[in-house]
């Protein structure tokens, strides 16, 4: 007995020293310095500064040179858990109404001065309170956020207006960089044209539409980190150019994704050399019709362009042409707050039985006076992945079910003047009639994904006030009770596909392929997130 | 001489004034909204109300003919204004593009003097030999062949050649910087225009050589007993070279600006590029100030060969 006792003694002492040094075997066979060249699949940012813009044309190429409070952490895949970069720690009040966050002592800025939560303070003012004349492009995801304070240099604390779990995603979203106040306060706009910020590089060049480079920051707060020695972003807009680039061995990735066309080539020519992450990409293709222009104005109708849709049978054979592929709601297919397999099977246009769905959606367009052969035109985005590939195949789905639809694509300033139109223009005949559209979110939170829905919402582009839709959205957003949150969700699904005013077609997937030398870097189920480039280093 | 040089110098300036404002008027009747493209990016959510101060800021509120003289004004004193999509200095934008585009169009400039008019000269003295022929057949080819296409061939060639270890660079770096890099990004695409450029000199060096060739100076330099070399580099070609020097000006003043698709394919972050993405994001500010740039451009090159012309024919005076 005594014997068994030691001998499980010592298995349990090694095994823990196992565990103890696991962590570090790994970091010991990491290795430091190399250059990470990059792509960035974009004609360049339009502006740097980060609380503005929401493309990943701008979170690319800057944010290695910035830290967030706290970030989706790079090193779980799927994106699925938070934690601190500036913050240390954070400690939600038992009401949920107060967030305090501490903040790591020993922070510097590339310029040398240390960041206290001033700089925070500044920056979170300028996020969530902008004042007139700066754009922050996520102001609405923070309207729960009554107040923030400083109280000492290493504590930042939120008071809100009421509790809403969807605030700490928010907080993680990776355009929330870290500015410094003393620039702020001479200049709100600094940040647009320059870069100063306290990430893991610091920057050295930036030439707009051609590259951007960053070295090593010596000073950065986590010990040993980064493990590269510099970066260098390069923008290219064509995929012929990033595939050769990739083949070539010029550069060791392009973190946006690639079709699974060309994943297979490049997998196929260089083997072993490159490696592809796949994931779920937190972006849906949706489709808008017109409720303001008959007959769309009539639900049958948009209800029947829904229904004919073979989502199951269109997410196998696009996955192989586009980079679509996941049958989902608007909120991230796989979420624990998503709907479940059955529930969306019971869902109008959802069903694996699209004989019966085509059916209906016949007998609907029948109802409303449609006759067959109905044409009307389809606006779509000039931009093949995976816009117009899914437009093509919309196209068919809408003949299958007796409509005569033509497509018409547009370059992306028309679209998007297209789809923002103002609510009392909706009835023009240059108004869109069906117009492809869309929901990209930085961060995996469902509220961000159904946020787009409501009728305050810049981004909803039916234009149409649905004050169930509204109240939904503001009682889910309030509940802190996962459950009933989750059917709260599936209400506002069950109401956004009776409605049919937009409806999903497939999100996304997303395949990075990168060179086999760069390690510890991890896919996520969005393009905007793992951009940081701390952890990443090149076997070389 | 002189008179007239100032006279068509000074020509350039209604040219110039007429182009701006036609492109002026085009801009703001094409569809879309350069406000919408800044602020909304990737399906933001922005209020019709911060579009609203965005126009304001950026001065698209004001009347049409305050817009165009505040930006004429600007570009007498050479100050181009901001672009509108990114707030950047256009000269900056313009400073950072034309090195490259300038540097292309040089390359496939020189390498269609060095094909085409020896080429084009051999062709001509050899018509209808195989020597003819073959120049015909690469020249046609050339005429036939996208530059673009070409281009992309090249990349997937030098791919297949190098076992997929080796391609062009694909970030410009000036060549006062790194000659080496930079020669090895641009030749190619130098390569594929020059290409196309030196088959269109070439045809017109070939039946311009014809044609002097028959003229009665020829057969009179040719019965005075002069060596054949002189009468082909003296009489024959200086003046066949009129036309010749037309079609190289003004295919040099369409590739400063007009290499749009081999710029993409190439990944050179040029005029052409920046050109078609300001006009498809209605960056005003942009598209003016290029369009007076390659404007200036072809009107100057215009102006040159005039200057040409009488060098290269003593009867041609513009006293």
């Amino acid at each position: 007995m005594i014997l068994r006792t030691f001998f499980a003694a010592v298995a349990v002492f090694f095994l823990a020293i196992g565990l103890v040094l696991m962590p570090l075997a790994d970091a010991q066979a990491a290795k430091r310095g190399g250059k990470l060249i990059y792509m960035i699949p974009s004609k360049g940012a339009k502006s740097l500064d980060g609380h503005k813009e929401t493309s990943f044309a701008t979170v690319h190429p800057t944010a290695p040179f910035y830290s967030l409070l706290i970030q989706v952490d790079p090193l779980v895949p799927g994106a699925k858990k938070l934690k601190g970069e500036i913050a240390k720690s954070w400690k939600i009040s038992a009401d949920n109404l107060t967030y305090t966050f501490k903040i790591r002592r020993g922070v510097k800025f590339h310029n040398g001065t240390p960041m206290t939560s001033r700089d925070v303070l500044a920056t979170w003012n300028k996020l969530v309170f902008p004042p007139k004349g700066v754009l922050s492009a996520r102001k609405q995801m923070f309207s729960m956020v009554k107040s923030i304070s400083a109280p000492d240099d290493y504590t930042i604390v939120f008071k809100l207006k009421f509790a809403s779990p969807a605030l700490i995603w928010a907080m993680a979203m990776p355009f929330n960089y870290i500015y410094s106040a003393d620039i702020l306060e001479k200049d709100m706009h600094y940040y647009e044209k320059n870069i100063m910020g306290t990430g893991p590089f610091k920057f050295v060049e930036y030439v707009p539409r051609v590259r951007i480079k960053g070295e090593r920051f010596k000073d950065y707060f986590v010990a040993g980190r980064p493990y590269l020695d510099a970066i260098e972003g390069i923008f290219a807009s064509k995929q012929s150019v990033y595939v050769a680039a990739l083949e070539s061995g010029r550069i060791h990735s392009m973190f946006r994704g690639l079709p699974p066309a060309a994943v297979e080539d490049l997998l196929r020519i260089k083997g072993s050399a490159l490696t592809v992450q796949r994931s779920v990409w937190n972006c849906a293709l949706n489709v808008t019709p017109n409720s303001y222009k008959k007959p769309f104005d009539d639900v049958r109708v948009r209800r029947a362009l829904s229904l004919a849709l073979d989502r199951w049978g269109g997410s196998g054979y696009l996955s192989k042409r586009a980079i679509v592929k996941t049958v989902g709601g608007a909120v991230f297919p796989g979420h624990p707050l998503a709907p479940s397999r059955a529930q969306l099977e019971s869902l109008e246009g959802y069903s694996r039985d699209i004989k019966a769905s085509r059916a209906k959606a016949r007998r609907l367009l029948k109802e409303a006076g449609i006759p067959k052969g109905f044409k009307f035109t389809f606006r779509n985005r000039t931009t093949d992945q995976p816009y117009k590939v899914v437009g093509i195949w919309l196209l068919d789905q809408w003949r299958q079910i007796g409509l005569n639809v033509k497509q018409e694509v547009l370059p992306t300033s028309k679209f998007w003047d297209s789809l923002r139109r103002p609510k009392n223009r909706m009835t023009d005949a240059s108004a869109y009639v069906v117009s492809m559209d869309f929901n990209c979110q930085a961060v995996v939170n469902p509220t961000l994904d159904v946020s787009k829905y409501v009728s305050y919402s810049g981004s909803n582009y039916t234009k149409i006030e649905d004050t169930v839709i509204d109240d939904l959205f503001d009682r889910q957003l309030r509940e802190p009770d996962f459950d009933k949150q989750k059917a709260l969700l599936w209400k506002f699904q069950q109401r956004l596909t009776s409605q049919a005013r937009t409806f999903s077609t497939l999100w996304w997937q997303r395949a990075v392929v990168h060179s086999s030398k760069m390690k510890n870097w991890n896919i996520t189920p969005s393009h905007y997130l793992n951009m940081g480039l701390v952890d990443v280093w090149l076997d070389q | 001489m002189y008179r007239y040089l100032i006279r068509r110098f000074l020509l350039m300036i209604p040219t110039l004034f007429f182009v701006t404002v036609i492109v002026f008027i085009l801009m703001r009747m094409i569809p879309g909204d350069v406000v919408v493209m800044k602020l909304v990016g990737e399906g933001a959510d922005v209020t019709e109300e911060q579009i609203e101060i965005e126009r304001e800021n950026l001065g698209l509120n004001r009347s049409y003919p305050v817009q165009f003289l505040d930006w004429a004004w600007g570009a007498l004193k050479f100050d181009f204004g901001k672009s509108m999509l990114t707030g950047d200095d256009v000269s900056r934008d313009i400073k950072i593009a034309l090195p490259a585009s300038l540097q292309i169009a040089i390359m496939a400039t020189l390498l269609s003097i060095v094909l085409a008019i020896p080429l084009g000269t051999w062709a001509a003295l050899r018509q209808d030999t195989w020597v003819d022929y073959c120049v015909r057949i690469f020249s046609i080819a050339g005429l036939a062949t996208p530059s673009f296409w070409l281009g992309m061939m090249m990349i997937i060639g030098i791919l297949i050649i190098t076992d997929s270890q080796w391609a062009p660079p694909f970030d410009y770096i000036p060549i006062w910087e790194d000659p080496w890099y930079n020669l090895s990004m641009l030749i190619w695409p130098a390569l594929a225009t020059g290409y196309r450029y030196s088959a269109v000199a070439m045809r017109m060096t070939r039946s311009t050589v014809l044609e002097v060739l028959r003229e009665d100076y020829i057969r009179t330099a040719r019965a005075k007993g002069l060596l054949e070399r002189i009468v082909i580099n003296r009489h024959a070609l200086t003046n066949a070279m009129l036309p010749v020097v037309t079609v190289i000006g003004m295919e040099f003043a369409f590739l400063v600006g007009g290499l749009v698709v081999t710029e993409q394919v190439f990944n050179i972050a040029g005029l052409g590029n920046l050109f078609v993405d300001s006009v498809i994001q209605k960056d005003y500010m942009v598209v003016q100030a290029l369009v007076l740039l390659v404007a200036f451009v072809i009107v100057f090159m215009n102006f040159m060969i005039d200057i040409l012309y009488a060098w290269l024919d003593p009867r041609i005076s513009y006293a």
